[in-house]
């Protein structure tokens, strides 16, 4: 429990010291000791999850689902702060962002991460709502951080987007709540999820189904599933990149995060009514939509990093359908798949950062010849981008592996729609990455100063989770896979 | 249940939710700021009435510390937040015009019909005040997103968000007896940064595109694949 304490604690004290600290390269550091801080009481906290399988108590409720998230969001966490702070300097020293909004940036990063270990470790519903809605009003401000017509456009767009979407995630949670009040108070302290999960067999089912459509849509607009994925590709691509790289990789997997928890209330209510998967039928709908419609506009960008926050919605999509699928199969194929995701995803967006300054564009057809220019950042362009396409040895390979062996098991007639779209996806990627890494150099393109060392351990992970896992990791998401599919790995 | 087996303040609620319901009515046809934010002030002195009032029937203690706050929030701080921006911005003239008003009300009333429509097999088995209230408070969630919808103005929109806030909080009152205090805080502080938000992006929107029109936030599009 304690370290669950300290966890939560370090950010919010963080984050407190930053928005007071006056000296900004200080205050780049202080935001790397924070958050590699929180990257060891994430680590004891998992060797106490390992231990005993459940963490909880005084509210919160911390099992292999969320303890793997919660690690993968402190890591990226730690290793984005470092990206930061040699990026945030120039964009310091070149004028782009002055000294006051150094200082919101750094402090917003920390309430960032405050905001989405408390969705991922705590037990009631209620405040998992709150603690979405809270990392939307802590990154909006970074979104329009270059105060650019363009990123006030879209951090506004993020921002009611994104309000709306939650508001109606928050009826959800009221008619939850209501279902909830015919068990008694006593069943059901508060909103506490693991309560709700024992009593899901007594909640009424006409109401938790329309409460389901109504999270769905709300978190789903979060998590950024067609159709209300409108706000994504433009906070991505207007906001520093290492906003970006934690947008892509660890809110998205807040939010789908939170769409499961819901979704295993609803599987439990309706387990007896006329239609059981009702659930899942529309979290395969929306996913398998998200994923083909992405999939097809990754063809007609025309900038870097709406190209990759594209790739982002895509694979949002796949993992969706895996969780509609279920079963246990697809169900461990799509947390792989999430985690793996997640690694690549922040690797390319900050190798994004890096490509982006060295042509001084974010331009599609600005970018050329990265790799005679920059082999540390070509070659890692071409790595992350064949991690994301789903290349082995990466773990969205496997991921997506695991999938198709379950599609073709279930619904093998939806095998074929798949992997179609897996074919669009990856020849919209790789049109796109040739000419920019294969093609000639213009004239005069210099090198920039760049950290490669946490992209390489990004990726190096990723192909880690692909060929071989560690215990650890693979015992919560075990533990996982039984907790959502009801069912152990064959 | 009949209504003259009610008590007078159970038979308060539903009176005062209907009223609510009309405040989104009269929050749709405000054509200047100022009044559509003296009609969300009227909305959520009428919230709080109804949480006093649940907190009566149902004797829940902790309903009087929602229904202060919701007081302080709804009908005092945010409408006198909004109501310095538009000072401040110079908007306290200005009118907006909506292209057909008439169609407008007329599909806030569908949205009221469509509703009761949704909720009719969810309260089978409740009495007929709890089934009124959960499409009441749907019916100002989606009147609220309606406004959002239609209307161009940055202010119209945040009031109209700020509705559906409203229509939310009626809901978790009224069909549920509050929500525990910890969310109802936490909501609370929620809503209130997004309000201070909003007025700092009214400034920036301002100063970018010298207007409150998001209309004109149009930059940012899919772009044809024309060649380059």
């Amino acid at each position: 429990m304690n370290a669950l304490f300290v966890m939560l604690l370090i950010p919010v004290v963080a984050a407190g010291v930053l928005a007071l600290l006056r000296p900004w390269h200080l205050a780049a550091g202080v935001n790397v000791g924070a958050s590699a801080l929180g990257l060891a009481c994430t680590a004891w906290l998992g060797w106490q999850v390992a231990a005993h399988g459940v963490v909880s108590g005084a509210g919160f409720h911390v099992d292999g689902f969320s303890m793997a998230l919660v690690a993968l969001t402190a890591f990226v966490g730690l290793t984005t702060a470092v990206f930061s702070r040699t990026y945030m300097r120039q964009l310091y020293d070149s004028g782009t962002v002055a000294a006051t909004r150094m200082r919101l940036y750094h402090a917003m990063y920390q309430l960032f991460m405050f905001t989405m270990l408390l969705a991922l470790t705590t037990d009631n519903l209620g405040v998992l709502w709150v603690a979405v809605e809270g990392a939307t009003l802590a990154t909006v401000l970074l979104v329009s951080l270059y105060r650019t017509s363009e990123s006030i456009e879209a951090a506004w767009k993020y921002f009611v987007l994104c309000s709306v979407g939650i508001a109606l995630a928050l009826f959800g949670t009221v008619l939850t709540y209501f279902a909830a009040g015919h068990l008694g108070a006593a069943a059901v302290p508060g909103l506490s999820m693991s309560a709700l999960h024992e009593h899901a067999a007594g909640l009424q089912p006409s109401v938790m189904s329309l409460a389901f459509v109504f999270l769905l849509v709300g978190y789903g607009t979060k998590a950024g599933l067609v159709p209300m994925h409108q706000w994504l590709p433009d906070a991505h691509s207007e906001g520093p990149a290492p906003m970006s790289a934690m947008l892509s990789g660890l809110l998205l997997n807040v939010a789908l995060y939170a769409i499961v928890r819901v979704k295993l209330l609803v599987d439990g209510s309706l387990a007896s009514s006329s239609n059981p998967y009702l659930a899942g039928q529309l979290l395969m709908g929306f996913g398998l939509v998200s994923f083909l419609v992405a999939a097809f506009f990754l063809h007609r960008q025309r900038d870097i990093k709406r190209l990759f926050s594209y790739s982002s919605v895509e694979h949002m999509g796949i993992v969706t359908f895996a969780f509609g699928l279920g079963g246990p199969i697809a169900t461990f194929g799509a947390l792989l798949h999430m985690l793996s995701h997640s690694l690549a995803k922040s690797a390319i967006f900050v190798t994004v950062g890096y490509a982006a300054r060295i042509a001084g564009s974010q331009g599609l057809e600005h970018i050329r010849g990265l790799i005679r220019t920059q082999p540390a950042v070509g070659w890692s362009l071409v790595a992350g981008v064949a991690a994301i396409a789903g290349l082995p040895p990466f773990g969205i390979f496997a991921g997506e592996f695991l999938l198709l062996v379950a599609t073709v098991d279930t619904r093998p007639w939806l095998a074929v729609v798949l992997l179609a779209g897996l074919v669009v996806a990856f020849a919209g990627l790789f049109r796109h990455l040739q000419p920019v890494v294969f093609g000639a150099a213009p004239e005069g393109q210099r090198p920039v100063r760049a950290a490669m060392a946490p992209v390489l351990l990004h990726l190096g992970l990723a192909a880690w989770f692909g060929l071989a896992m560690p215990g650890v990791l693979a015992g919560w998401l075990h533990g996982a896979t039984f907790l959502i599919s009801g069912d152990t790995l064959p | 249940m009949l209504p003259s087996t009610l008590t007078f303040m159970q038979q308060l609620v539903p009176v005062l939710a209907a009223l609510v319901l009309f405040l989104s009515f009269v929050l749709l046809a405000q054509a200047r700021p100022l009044s559509a934010v003296h009609a969300f002030a009227w909305q959520g002195a009428l919230l709080a009435a109804v949480t006093v009032a649940v907190a009566a029937v149902s004797g829940h203690g902790h309903l009087y510390v929602s229904a202060f706050i919701t007081f302080a929030l709804k009908a005092v701080l945010i409408p006198w937040m909004l109501h310095r921006l538009i000072r401040r911005l110079a908007l306290d003239r200005s009118v907006e015009g909506v292209a057909s008003p008439a169609l407008l009300n007329m599909a806030a009333v569908a949205l009221v019909i469509f509703s009761y429509w949704l909720v009719l097999p969810i309260v089978q088995h409740e009495s007929g005040i709890t089934r009124n209230i959960v499409a009441i408070s749907l019916a100002v969630v989606l009147i609220g997103l309606l406004m959002m919808v239609f209307r161009q103005q940055a202010v119209s929109q945040v009031i109209g968000f700020m509705s559906m806030e409203n229509g939310l909080f009626l809901a978790a009152v009224s069909a549920t007896g509050g929500m525990p205090l910890v969310v109802e805080l936490g909501i609370a502080f929620d809503v209130l940064v997004a309000m201070v938000l909003f007025g700092v992006f009214f400034l920036e929107i301002q100063a970018s595109i010298d207007s409150l029109d998001v209309d004109r936030l149009n930059r940012l599009h899919e772009r044809e694949d024309e060649s380059p």
